[in-house]
């Protein structure tokens, strides 16, 4: 595409005019890989890796399906590698490309394949009821190498991952929500990481780890697939090259010492997520959410008017009926048993309610239930007076029965108390009236 | 607009929200800096071409757009604002979005690299890292006539200016200024390396006086070209040299003043 890149390639592939003109682009020695870096989300199953400038995000994600019918007792994996415009402008939304099929299928091979996830275990009842495991796969950014990348996105997810806990007792299946009981982690054999070779010149030349620019204009590409044990899970070779049976086995040997050194890094990250996770700290890409705002959750805050609340409090209430009276007279069974009315409103739910409302700022009690507590406040005030922690009175005049005495404590504010110096007149007044229509 | 405003989601102030994130969508309220006596003090939305007030001329930069008489955001970043050169403030000035991105959207007047990928008739096509490739007339080069091509090839780099460049539409681009010279513009050299960074490291890179650029100056004897697109062509003497003033540039955008002392001072020891 570019005469720059090519020339720009050329020293670390051509033959040099010196040696010391043998370099890579980023100053990277042949073997050497970008840095890695994985980071987890909140959620379990959700991880960034960060290969130099290339970032891939894997999300796993678990549901129950009724299985392949020619494997009843297996669970099924799904891999999904997305390449996003997000990534790089060259990458088309809605195709398919080459790319993306061959990426998708090299993952399939590395991950499903090389069976590292137990499948077994993720029947739930055979021929009926498997776990389908889902990892997806988005390409955040792309700077060359997106199957490692990809790979150790993948595997990372499904070691972070866990599924909620299954039992099954007869016919019936019960799925625990994370809440009842922990889930449970997949059950994973071994975890195999891929590796890149770019071949330059026939073959000539070799780079682990190409980037975005050494890809351009390599002539081959050699994926191997290999884990901790140096077992290797899949070997592919693009770009129509003839490698030499020691330039495999050489890369293979490299494979195997890159390997091992990824899959200490990704333990190491998998035991610190663990830990900070057990601690009950942020962790993962969570830690970047900063505390202070997003927009969206901002609330303003609504000025209430409050200055001439009491007033039109007290106008209400002058103006309003009292409270029904209709509170019939307690039944007494047996001695500590009283019934009181049948389906009556009882008032004492009230009182606890009033003072919740009482400590949380008494001026901004809404005018509408003012009335109602005000009535029911003064009631109180006039019990704490008599100090009775049960009040059950056959007397006319008392019908208010409280049962909560241990509320009155908090009763002695200066305003509750001004309050009911003021009112309980009014209220004797009205008492009084009624006491006739009875 | 019967319904209560929600609470969070109303306009804010652009003025307490210089310096502050905020996302696509959001919508800002211009302080309306008329004198007195125009509908109070109070802080208006903006209203397009109803009051013309000479005072407060508000200029929209990138990441804001009205959208009838509101001002909303369109990318996410920090909000700036810059006082009008006149002085004395009154909630002119220019307000814009300082947001992180790789992606070209061409605009006139802006200087860019540029790739030929094509020669059809006597267009070339130039690929700038935008939505569409601009097109590049054989003649707007310096001296260029209908009998004196320019040697221009397939995968040349090209340094030029836009002058075509609108929504929807090829941009055009000229290697001349409007008195027919150069000007520096045209093809760049053979060797070098091209490299491409976000948008805001070139305009840091550009903006007067920069540091980095004079550090750099200071460290070997160089050649460089800045496109407002992102891209940067960079020749030394050696290719050595090229890479680490390549890699060096990168590594501004994340590094505090001191980072980068510490990394040129070492860098002109060895």
């Amino acid at each position: 595409m570019a005469s720059e890149e090519s020339e720009a390639c050329d020293c670390s592939a051509l033959p040099p005019l010196s040696p010391i003109h043998l370099q890579r682009l980023d100053g990277r020695q042949t073997y050497d890989y970008r840095n890695i870096k994985i980071s987890f989300g909140t959620d379990y199953g959700c991880c960034i890796v960060e290969l130099g400038k290339t970032r891939v995000l894997g999300q796993v994600s678990c549901e129950l399906v009724s299985p392949k019918l020619n494997r009843a007792t297996e669970g099924i994996l799904f891999f999904n590698l997305e390449l996003s415009q997000m990534a790089a402008p060259g990458f088309e939304p809605g195709r398919q490309s080459d790319l993306l099929v061959k990426l998708n299928r090299l993952l399939e091979r590395c991950l499903r394949n090389s069976k590292c996830i137990d499948t077994e275990s993720l029947c739930v009842v055979a021929g009926e009821k498997v776990w389908q495991i889902r990892v997806d796969l988005h390409l955040l950014n792309h700077d060359g190498n997106i199957v490692d990348a990809a790979s150790i996105a993948a595997i990372v997810a499904l070691c972070h991952f866990r599924r909620p806990d299954v039992s099954v007792q007869g016919d019936e299946i019960t799925l625990y929500a994370l809440e009842e009981r922990d889930p449970v982690p997949l059950s994973i054999h071994h975890m195999p990481i891929c590796v890149s070779f770019a071949f330059f010149q026939q073959g000539t030349y070799l780079l682990v780890d190409p980037n975005e620019r050494e890809e351009r204009v390599m002539d081959g590409l050699l994926v191997i697939a290999m884990n901790k044990h140096r077992e290797i899970c899949t070997v592919q070779s693009s770009g129509g090259i003839m490698l030499l049976q020691d330039q495999v086995l050489r890369c293979s040997k490299i494979a195997g010492v890159k390997v091992a050194e990824i899959t200490e890094l990704i333990q190491k990250a998998l035991e610190n997520d663990r830990r900070v996770r057990k601690e009950g700290g942020k962790f993962g890409f969570a830690e970047s959410i900063a505390n202070q705002r997003i927009t969206a959750f901002k609330m303003e805050k609504a000025p209430v008017d409050t200055s001439d609340v009491e007033e039109k409090a007290e106008e209400i209430i002058a103006e309003a009926d009292p409270p029904s009276e209709a509170v019939s007279k307690p039944v007494l069974w047996t001695p500590g048993t009283a019934q009181i009315g049948e389906g009556i409103e009882s008032s004492w739910g009230d009182l606890e309610e009033e003072d919740e409302e009482d400590e949380g700022g008494s001026d901004e009690v809404t005018i509408l239930d003012s009335v109602k507590m005000e009535t029911e406040d003064q009631n109180v005030g006039n019990h704490i007076g008599d100090d009775t922690p049960i009040v059950l009175s056959d007397s006319e005049e008392d019908e208010i029965i409280i049962l909560e005495p241990g509320e009155n404590p908090k009763k002695t504010r200066t305003q509750a108390n001004c309050q009911q110096g003021k009112v309980p007149s009014k209220k004797a007044i009205r008492k009084k009236k009624q006491q006739p229509a009875d | 607009m019967a319904a209560a405003p929600i609470p969070g989601s109303g306009p804010r102030v652009a003025r307490t929200m210089l310096g502050q994130v905020v996302l696509p969508g959001e919508e800002l309220l211009l302080p309306e800096s008329a004198g007195p006596g125009a509908e109070g003090s109070a802080e208006q939305t903006l209203r397009l071409g109803s009051v013309v007030r000479p005072r407060a001329r508000v200029v929209c930069g990138p990441g804001l757009r009205r959208c009838g008489d509101r001002l909303l955001v369109t990318k996410c970043g920090r909000l700036r604002h810059k006082e009008p050169g006149g002085g004395g403030g009154g909630g002119g000035g220019v307000y814009w979005v300082d947001s992180q991105q790789k992606r070209y959207v061409p605009v006139k007047g802006d200087h860019v690299i540029g790739i030929v990928t094509a020669k059809s008739g006597d267009l070339f096509k130039v690929d700038v890292g935008g939505s569409e490739p601009a097109s590049l007339s054989y003649l707007a080069f310096e001296g260029a006539t209908k009998r004196n091509r320019p040697n221009v090839q397939v995968g040349d780099l090209i340094y030029g200016q836009f002058v075509v460049a609108n929504k929807d539409m090829e941009p055009e681009m000229v290697c001349i200024d409007s008195n027919g010279r150069a000007n520096g513009m045209g093809v760049i050299g053979q060797d070098g390396l091209l490299f491409k960074v976000t948008l805001g490291l070139i305009r840091k890179l550009l903006a007067p006086e920069c540091e980095i650029i004079q550090e750099i100056g200071k460290l070997y004897p160089l050649e460089i070209v800045f496109g407002m697109n992102g891209r940067i062509w960079v020749k030394a003497r050696t290719i050595q040299q090229t890479l680490i003033l390549a890699n060096v540039l990168e590594a501004c955008e994340h590094m505090t003043t001191e980072q980068r002392k510490q990394i040129f001072s070492r860098l002109s020891e060895s």
